[in-house]
């Protein structure tokens, strides 16, 4: 490069065929005024200028870059004689945008001067274009579906990822709400940021509040020191607000103020705290119908529903029944060290004729339950779980005790059991559920904490239960 | 001929997308009638400036870098874009009004002030 830079003033002894195009990105070369000296084969193609056509024109006016008026960072490099590089883009003279990662360097030639710059562009648009495309991919995300529905689910994530607005998550339990929001966070401009989710049903009023917001020492017996709250840790990044149709009235006033403020006081504090956080709330209830209650506040709500996604449940989901079956298959079996090949033509039948009111989380327990109980090296009905056989009838028949929408079996003291058994034809609710716990607690290997888990309840609640039924 | 051309300080800007500033002209095909005026963008928009030009009933839209998009939907509406013009509008409009202006065209005024 010094024998470029030496011979900028008398361009014509540039051995460009030899230097310039032997890189394979664009290459452009500025004199001191900016102007182009040279440019090789390969930003001829990119812009679609032609060197000799090129040559004494303003470097920018060719390049026709994003990178601020009139080449201001090309200045910038040349004032400082620091070298750069930033991402843009270009339009060329095909009216193509060209996403470019621009390196710019300066040129210096006799003691030092800067005598010009040397700018590098590199097409950086395949690469954005498998970015975007792995973002939202099976393998990272997590989320698996071929069908029409999720089809319209994934089309729609890149356009929420790309704006700042709320985000109202809905869908039944078990449809991949967290997976969903969390997949919008990391493709947005905040993926770098942190990710923080909190379920609001699941601590009472005063913890949520703290929880949220953060309290200062002293504020109440137990705060032994500061605590900075969810909205504080989650600065310029996403905050997750899961099942929030179960929020606190009073809370929702305080979160409303938030969202339109970006500003609060701490539990106990007297000074207001700034955030710059995004919103994605997410709730199985059906929000409209809550207001409709005077269970959530309606402005709220429009605060929320800026941008609405909503999650196909699994049953309306055509063709996706048997790719996750599959798919799940192929994970455990391969995790379990199994010989499992896959489903009898009987088993699978039954499978894909369920209706699955726990979503995924509960078609992948039923393979993962299969997949445990086989022997065999195909998946038949005798190793499905019993409850499949009395709820397909039972189903459309003998609804003795159907799942609600909002996850509940319809006992006003239950809370929603995500993902579980809650179809049956003759049974009453003690004996099933008695049989949910035995069934949980022998998948945990007597674990409670996994089990408890698996049911969707806290440790407090199994143990409760157990002892309801006998079971400690 | 009523023609628009996306301006910075007295060159014609390096794209169209990027462009806060427009002149509009009407020019008889020997001269310019009457004194050509300027509007300031709030913020450049090529949105907006289709919808400007739109507005405006511009039949010749003069600009640098072009989007295809916003080229098609200009033409799409009779507009004829003579996009990836280098160098001074007043040289641009002149071409334009006497029917000599071609796409691509690099006005000698670019190579006299490098732009």
């Amino acid at each position: 490069m010094t024998m470029v830079a030496k011979s900028l003033s008398d361009p014509d002894t540039i051995n460009r065929d030899d230097i310039l195009d032997g890189v394979p990105h664009g290459i452009a070369i500025l004199d001191d005024q900016l102007r182009i000296v040279t440019m090789n084969r390969s930003l001829e193609a990119m812009t679609g200028f032609t060197c000799a056509d090129a040559k004494g024109i303003y470097g920018d006016s060719i390049i026709r870059s994003n990178l601020g008026t009139r080449g201001q960072i090309f200045h910038q490099v040349f004032t400082t004689g620091e070298s750069l590089t930033v991402e843009g883009d270009i339009i060329n003279r095909n009216r193509r945008k060209i996403l470019i990662q621009f390196t710019i360097s300066p040129l210096r030639g006799h003691l030092e001067r800067i005598q010009g710059l040397i700018i590098v562009l590199e097409d950086i648009s395949s690469l954005h274009t498998v970015m975007n495309t792995a973002l939202f991919s099976e393998s990272s995300t997590g989320i698996l579906g071929h069908s029409l529905k999720m089809q319209e689910v994934f089309d729609l994530m890149p356009l929420m990822a790309h704006t700042d607005a709320s985000i109202l998550i809905t869908g039944e339990t078990g449809t991949g709400k967290d997976l969903i929001a969390e997949a919008i966070h990391k493709a947005s401009k905040r993926g770098r940021h942190p990710f923080i989710k909190i379920n609001c049903g699941a601590l009472p009023e005063s913890l949520l509040e703290s929880e949220l917001f953060g309290h200062i020492k002293g504020s109440f017996t137990g705060a032994i020191k500061d605590k900075p709250g969810m909205f504080k840790l989650a600065q310029e990044g996403t905050l997750f607000l899961t099942e929030i149709g179960d929020m606190p009235l009073p809370l929702q006033v305080k979160l409303l103020s938030v969202l339109d403020d970006r500003e609060f006081f701490p539990v106990g504090g007297d000074k207001k705290v700034k955030v710059d956080v995004r919103i994605i709330a997410a709730t199985h209830r059906s929000l409209k119908e809550q207001v409709e209650k005077g269970n959530f506040r309606e402005d709220l709500f429009y605060r929320l529903n800026v941008l609405h996604m909503h999650l196909p449940p699994l049953r309306e989901r055509e063709g996706d029944i048997r790719f996750l079956l599959d798919h799940f298959l192929r994970e455990l079996t391969k995790r379990l060290e199994k010989k499992i090949t896959g489903f009898t033509s009987r088993s699978l039948e039954q499978l894909t004729s369920y209706s699955y009111p726990g979503n995924i989380r509960e078609l992948r327990n039923i393979v993962e339950y299969c997949a445990n109980i086989c022997q065999d090296d195909r998946i038949r009905t005798e190793h499905l779980p019993k409850y499949l056989f009395s709820g397909s009838n039972a189903d459309a028949e003998n609804p003795v005790l159907k799942i609600r929408e909002d996850g509940t079996n319809g006992r006003p003291d239950e809370k929603p059991v995500s993902g579980q058994i809650d179809i049956h034809s003759g049974k009453d609710w003690i004996s099933i559920e008695k049989e949910m716990i035995i069934d949980a607690l022998l998948k945990a290997h007597g674990n409670r904490s996994k089990a408890a888990k698996e049911l969707g309840w806290g440790r407090t609640t199994l143990w409760r239960k157990m002892n309801l039924h006998n079971l400690s | 001929m009523k023609i628009l051309i996306t301006i910075y300080l007295n060159s014609i800007a390096q794209r169209f997308d990027l462009s806060s500033e427009v002149l509009i002209a009407n020019h008889d095909g020997f001269r310019i009638i009457d004194e050509p005026r300027t509007i300031i963008m709030s913020r450049p928009s090529a949105e907006e400036l289709c919808n400007l030009i739109i507005k405006e009933n511009i039949e010749v839209v003069i600009c640098g870098g072009i989007e295809e998009r916003h080229y098609k939907f200009l033409s799409w509406k009779k507009i004829k874009v003579f996009d990836s013009v280098i160098g001074d509008y007043s040289q641009a409009l002149e071409l334009a009004g006497e029917g000599k202006l071609v796409e691509g065209t690099i006005l000698p005024s670019a190579y006299e002030n490098g732009q």
